[in-house]
């Protein structure tokens, strides 16, 4: 069969899909934003592991912390869903699980990060 | 119009894991995938505790002691491993994306500096954990 193909037929074969590069700089662009936030993070939890609740929805109040936490959680749930999406991509080959799978990771992202951002922003504009 | 050279050429395999004797970079590689899937339930726990915040004191209060009991600790600890070994790795990767580090001796060298910051960094943020009477 293969040599039915016309050149230029074989030549579009052989390039790229033409969207990955959008992918390949997406998960690089979170976890360079990731690094500083995830170091941020941790002395965060050193913070509030220190205090109770009213502690956390005082730390929670103030601006720097409220964005950072939303920008550390936006940030990490499109990451880990660019991640996880790979994962299922190499090692999940029937079409039908596969297909499931990564729409349970889209899925599960979308909802647990939206719920996420919502509750630090409820807490941080004092509706808590 | 009838093709006149051969088809594609054969793409490359990757190697077969059975067949290599375990490496550096290959189990930090390994290690690598292992612990970013630890993260994704380390942002499951994030989420969790900015729901239990927004849900009020008992709640809030009840999930710190769960994240605080002897098996929430443990979790914590791997997640700690993990955040900072995949925070080196991931740097490495950063500097193999733009073509660097990928001489041999530098590329093992890495692996095991990843090793090294994660287990000293864990201990670091414990140790600090644990004389701010976090824990």
């Amino acid at each position: 069969m293969e040599n039915y193909r016309t050149p230029l037929r074989r030549a579009r074969g052989l390039g790229s899909a033409k969207h990955g590069v959008g992918h390949w700089i997406s998960e690089r662009v979170t976890s360079v934003a990731l690094v500083p936030l995830v170091l941020w993070a941790v002395f965060g939890v050193i913070t509030l592991a220190g205090t109770d609740y009213y502690g956390a929805v005082a730390w929670i109040a103030n601006p720097v912390n409220a964005v950072l936490m939303v920008l550390l959680t936006a940030v990490s749930f499109l990451h880990m869903h660019a991640g996880m999406r790979v994962i299922v991509e190499d090692y999940i080959h029937k079409s039908l699980s596969k297909l499931a799978l990564l729409l349970l990771n889209l899925f599960v992202c979308a909802l647990v990060g939206s719920l996420a951002v919502f509750s630090i922003l409820k807490v941080a504009l004092g509706g808590a | 119009m009838t093709e006149t050279t051969q088809g594609p050429r054969e793409r490359p395999l990757s190697p077969h894991l059975q067949v290599w004797r375990p490496h550096a970079t290959m189990v930090g590689s390994i290690l690598h995938r292992i612990t970013g899937s630890a993260l994704y339930g380390g942002a499951l726990i994030l989420a969790g505790w900015a729901m239990s915040l927004a849900a009020g004191p008992d709640a809030y209060e009840g999930f710190m002691t769960l994240l605080g009991s002897p098996l929430g600790k443990l979790v914590m600890f791997g997640l700690t491993l993990s955040v900072f070994y995949h925070l080196a790795k991931g740097v490495q990767h950063l500097f193999w994306d733009v073509g660097a580090g990928f001489k041999l001796a530098t590329a093992n060298m890495g692996a095991v500096a990843c090793y090294a910051f994660a287990v000293a960094a864990t201990l670091a943020v414990w140790v600090i954990a644990a004389m701010t009477g976090a824990l």
